[in-house]
Formats: C-alpha cells, structure tokens, sequence
C-alpha cells in the first residue's frame, strides 16, 4: 500500500448530498480486471454522454479540476453498494484524500485498504471548502496525516481544520502497512480462541 | 408519528433490576462472543461464523493468490452465484460477455479449489446469496455472518449479526477467518401499532428510511423490535433488515423469537434432533436484555404507514402513493433544492404531479429485497384475473432457484403469466443488471428492488422502489398505483 503523509492538491468539489458509489463507479464496470486502469471509469456516467462525448457540464472535466487529487463531496459520500472498485476508481485517477461530513461506512473501510484518506469534518466547514473551490477552481487542499490538519492555504481564509482518525488507522497510511500482514502475525490467537469457541 | 431521543447513556439506572451483570443487547451478546482481542485503538479482532460469497469474489481470490494464501477455514464458506447469471437460461455459456463470465466461473473454480461448498447454476439450491442462505439455515440466530456485498444486513433479521465488506476485507476473512471492526453504536427501532391492508414490510423500511434519512444509522447496529415487529413473519423481517444499508445502517437485527425458530426448522443446515433443542435454548437468550441501553431510540406506528413509493435517486426519497411529487421551492436548505431539482430533471417529473399520474415502462418484480415466496404471493394476488397494462414489460424473478420451484407448486407462474408477466430463472437480474438484464435510457420502471441510484437499473433508467405487490398494481394499471384500489375491488 502507498503511504501517505502529507499531500497539498487541487480539490474536486462534488456537490451533491448521498453520492453514492454507483456514481463512483457504474455497476457495468464490476466485472473489469483490476491491472486495469479503473482511473478510466471513474464518475463515468458523470463524465460523459451517452455518446461517448466529454460532458463540459461535469467539474472533472473543467481543465482546472483534471490535476485534483483531493475530493469534498457532501453528506453520506460513498453510501450504497460495497464495491471496492469505487476506492480503486478513485485511487487509480490519483485520488489521495476524500474529505465530506460523513461518508458510508463500508467505503470508508475500504479506503482505509488503499491507501485513500477519509476525513470527516463538520458539515458547515466542508461546504465552505465546496463554496470556496467552486468559485476558484483549480484552488489547493493541504493535509497534514500527521498533525491531522487540513487547511486552505491560497484561499485566504487562513483556517485549519483538525480531523480525527484511528491511531492504528493512521500508522497504516504513515507507513504504508497492510492490515493482513498484522493479522497473521496474530494467528496464535485465533487458533486459541478457534479451541475455546462453541459456536 | 415518530419520535427520536438519545438514550441516557448512563447504564445503571436500568441495570438495578439485574443484579451483577449490566443489561446487554442483542448485538453486544454477539459482539463480545465473536471477540479475539481488542486492539489500543479501539479496533476489535472478530470471529467469522459464516462467510458468504457470491460471483463478484474473483477480485478477493485473486488478492489471496497473490499472496501465496489459501482460504483458512474452508468449511465456513458458502458461495452461489448471482450477480452475472442469466435469468433466460441455466447455462454460464449464455453469459456473452467473456468477462462477465469469466466472473462466474472464477467463483465455481474457486470454491472448487478452496473446498468452499458451492451452489451454482445445476443446483437446485442456487440464487441471491442473500436469500439462498436463510432459506437453506445457514444464517442462524447468535452468527456473525460477513459477505461481500453490502445487502448482507438481511441476514440479521434471524437474529444474527451481519453486514457488508469490501473486496480487501474478503480476502482477509478467507485468509483468517477474521475481521477489524470498530464497534458500531446502536439504534433500536420501536414498532407499534398494526399496519393495515395492502402495507408490507417493503413500506415500512421505506417509511423508516424517509424518515432517518439516508445516512439516519451510519455507523449503528439497528435493533428492529416492538410488537408490530413480533407479528411479522421472517420474510417480512428479513425484507426489513435488508434495506437497513438504505438508512446507512452497518447491520440490522431481530431478535430471535418463535418465528425465527418455526422459519429455522427443519432446514438443511440447520441444527437437527437434541442438538437442535440445544441450540433453541442457547438462542433464545440472545434477545437484548429488559433495560439494555441503546445509544438512539426510534419509534414508529405502523398503523400510520400508507403504501410507499420513492420518486427520487435516494432510497429516502420516498413518499405514501398518495403523495405527490414535492417541490423544491418547499425545500429547508439550497443543498436540498439542488439535489431535488436534479432528482426531478432525471426522473423526467414535474412539481406537484400526482405520483398515481407517473406511467411506466417496466415492472420489476425480484432482488434480495422482494424475491421470496411471500413476495412473489402478494404480487399474484393483485395479478390474478387481471392483463399488464399494453405497453409494460413485466419481470418477475425469483429471488432463488427453490423459490421458483414452491411458486410453480403454487400456481403463481402461471398466474403470472396469464397476465403477461415474463416468468424467469433465479439470480439478481434488473435490480443492478450487471448481468445484461437492464432499463433501457429514460423507461421508467416500477420496482421491488432497493436502490433508486441514477443508472442502477442500466444507464439513464428512472426507478421507482416499492412493494412487489404495488409492483403488480402498477404493471397492471401502466402507472403508479395505489395497491389497495386493486385490492378493494375484489
Ligand atoms: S438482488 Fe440486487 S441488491 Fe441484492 S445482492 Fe443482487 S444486486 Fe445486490
């Protein structure tokens, strides 16, 4: 897994409430083989028309956003399905950060598997960052895993936000840690707890 | 009609009547059996009882593999495939793309491989995993149950605690038998009240869902009890706790009762003889002890709930079929107004029209929401006698291959199809239609499913939730109806 430090990136709003992972990734794309650049089917439909086009309504494709390697979405961001291929999509494009008021809970969990960070943050400061990238696209994100701060540093408004995360959570992504490598360390004791287990 | 209020979080009160021993609920009992160890950041090792797996595991097999790991404990998986199988025959060669047949087959070949008992197309006991495993007792009261897909809360309506995981995490269930959790906080929903003629279980978790909202249980185990909860059948409750996911919910849960017990057995994988009475007498003090605290309480009266409809692309966009479609000029917050004004542009609806005016396209009638056999008979009763509207293309798909052959017993195929539903085989089918089975672009479609998302039931498809039975009523009429128009006339 690729660690994550630090990161100052354009941020992608994506303005709508309960954005769920069927927009991240659309169903059709399941069955594709992850050495596949998922990167290619991500917001899909968002992106483009039917035809094929590029959809110049969509913020992705604003030439300013293209570089984003941050999202802030709204309330319940990844809710719905618990395909692992929305985080891949994401990761792939070169998503590092998603920051929203609340996000699904499984989406989060498999972020956490991929090196992608997930900051909750109260909603009145979220959509700040939203009204804020909105008006000036192209403008950056800086987080610090660190220190557990995010702030705005061209927009002037000279807020930091601290974000709360697992401390086990946050050395995974620091060090670039599989969590299956740990586990296995820990088979004694599952084998101890497998010999007491009744049901 | 509902209330919500946090419950002091202070335990002693309630636990003076139990002397010693602090009031737990259903799922803590679970929880703290299931628990390996507990990690400093609050992070909790858990045993896997049972691991379910469906035809989208090839990228977790594959993730194993790369490692050099084989799955650990072969015998507490099941696998059956439904997302890519057709529902027009029981062959994976009708499956034209290579890929997604691919996926298909990779599940057959890796179960074979790993020893993982494996239902498939030939078997008498394939279909949604979700609905496969409570009907054949592999889902089982007092179970911590995990399964790659995020519907698998449906299995806690047995009295079990179970939810959702990612591709990473199956690979790492498969290699250890095992899965990090943070635990969850708890809501338990109180229902009251009798719900009336032509209302289902699928109105009351819409009901539910409109109500907390679309993220109202993120990161809760919901407890569904109450006596109107008591009086529903198990595949009421196991249509309930499905759709717990839809409220953002990490499990749903009832707590194991007579009815769960009568559901249980006999059944193939469930306890037989004196192990059986055993196991009654052990499940049974699984329900949440009288005073057991819950972080939130919901109540709700189901005598209340009218027949429900969603109009948008949340599952908590939903509203009585009486309704009509709001306004967003009524909406509390600008957020709120640009989400329904897109909403509205693409369901192709207007401010204000009757929901009873919306005509439709296709009637759905399947998924592990709504595929069992009380489903398939409610949605007889209002099709029975009767013609689908001309212009409607009507579904129905058995949420499993048994399923299928107790309706045919029944009758109901052909109650079906004299009314020019297309009777099909087993398997997911339109509710996501990754097998091919879609909503073409702009049909609208009536449907016992559980999401709404744009482009769920193919690119451009406008989906409306609701109960197989006001599926039926709708495919009859041509337009959203409400069910109990046709029930009166009879
Ligand atoms: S029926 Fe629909 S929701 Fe249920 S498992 Fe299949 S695709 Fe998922």
């Amino acid at each position: 897994m690729e660690p994550f430090t630090s990161l100052r990136a354009v941020a992608l709003p994506i303005a709508q409430p309960n954005f769920d992972t069927d927009q991240i990734l659309p169903a059709r794309f399941l069955q594709k083989p992850r050495a596949l650049d998922f990167g290619e089917f991500l917001f899909r439909d968002l992106r483009y028309r039917a035809d094929g086009s590029e959809n110049p309504d969509f913020v992705l494709n604003q030439p300013a956003y293209k570089p984003a390697r941050i999202v802030i979405g709204e309330a319940n961001f990844g809710c719905g399905s618990s395909r692992e291929h929305a985080v891949w999509a994401l990761h792939d494009y070169g998503i590092r950060a998603v920051i929203a008021p609340g996000m699904g809970d499984i989406f989060m969990s498999n972020a956490a598997k991929n090196g992608l960070l997930t900051i909750v943050l109260p909603a009145a400061a979220v959509t700040r960052m939203i009204e804020a990238t909105l008006a000036a696209p192209g403008l950056e994100i800086a987080v610090d895993l660190e220190a557990q701060t995010v702030a705005m540093p061209g927009s002037g408004d000279g807020l930091q936000h601290r974000f709360e995360i697992d401390s086990y959570r946050k050395k995974c992504l620091l060090g670039g840690l599989d969590e299956l490598d740990y586990t296995l360390t820990q088979l004694e004791g599952i084998e101890a707890f497998e010999r007491g287990y009744t049901g | 009609m509902l209330l919500q209020r946090m419950v002091m979080p202070n335990r002693m009160n309630s636990s003076r009547e139990i002397a010693n021993s602090v009031p737990q609920t259903l799922f803590e009992k679970i929880w703290q059996r299931h628990a390996i160890l507990t990690r400093a950041d609050g992070q909790t090792l858990l045993y896997v009882d049972s691991h379910f797996l469906q035809d989208g595991s090839a990228p977790a097999f594959e993730l194993l593999r790369q490692r050099g790991l084989k799955p650990r404990v072969p015998h507490r998986a099941f696998a059956t495939p439904d997302h890519y199988v057709p529902t027009n025959s029981r062959d994976l060669a009708a499956i034209a793309d290579p890929e997604k047949r691919a996926m298909a087959e990779a599940l057959r070949d890796d179960s074979a491989a790993a020893g993982i008992a494996f239902f498939g197309l030939d078997d008498a006991r394939q279909g949604i995993v979700h609905v496969v495993a409570p009907e054949q007792g592999l889902s089982q009261p007092g179970m911590l149950i995990v399964c790659g897909d995020s519907h698998t809360s449906t299995h806690g309506a047995l009295g079990a605690l179970a939810f959702g995981i990612g591709a990473t995490e199956v690979a790492h269930v498969l290699a250890t038998q095992t899965l990090w959790q943070r635990k969850p906080k708890t809501l338990r929903v109180l229902l009251a009240g009798m719900h009336r003629s032509g209302v289902s279980a699928k109105d009351i978790i819409l009901t539910i869902i409109a109500r907390i909202g679309a993220s109202g249980a993120t990161g809760h185990a919901v407890e569904y009890a109450g006596p109107a909860l008591a009086s529903l059948s198990m595949e009421a409750r196991l249509t309930i706790c499905n759709m717990t996911i839809e409220a953002g919910g990490r499990a749903g849960m009832v707590a194991p009762d007579a009815t769960t017990f009568a559901y249980l057995k006999g059944r193939p994988f469930a306890p037989q003889g004196a192990a059986w009475d055993r196991a009654v007498a052990r499940w049974r003090d699984l329900a949440s002890d009288p005073g057991a605290a819950f972080d939130r309480e919901v109540m709700l009266d189901v005598g209340e709930i009218a027949p429900m409809v969603t109009w948008g692309n949340s599952p908590e966009d939903a509203l009585a079929i009486t309704a009509r479609v709001p306004d967003p000029a009524t909406a509390p917050s600008a957020e709120r107004r640009e989400a329904m004004l897109r909403a509205i542009r693409y369901m192709g609806l207007e401010p204000g029209q009757a929901l009873t005016d919306l005509k439709i396209d296709r009637a759905f009638i399947g998924s592990c929401t709504n595929g069992r056999i009380e489903d398939l008979e409610s949605a007889a009763a209002v099709a029975r006698g009767r013609k689908v509207a001309p212009g409607v293309e009507a579904w129905v798909v058995p949420g499993s291959t048994p399923v299928k052959r107790e309706a045919e017993a029944r009758g109901l195929d052909t109650v079906f199809k004299e009314a020019g539903f297309q009777w099909r085989e087993a398997g997911c089918s339109m509710c996501l239609g990754t097998n091919g089975d879609v909503v073409a672009a702009g049909q609208r479609c009536a449907s016992s499913t559980n999401r709404n998302f744009v482009g769920r039931q193919g690119v451009g498809s406008r989906t409306h939730l609701m109960s197989p039975a006001m599926v039926a009523a709708a495919a009859i009429s041509g337009r959203l109806t409400d069910v109990r128009d046709l029930l009166t006339d009879r």
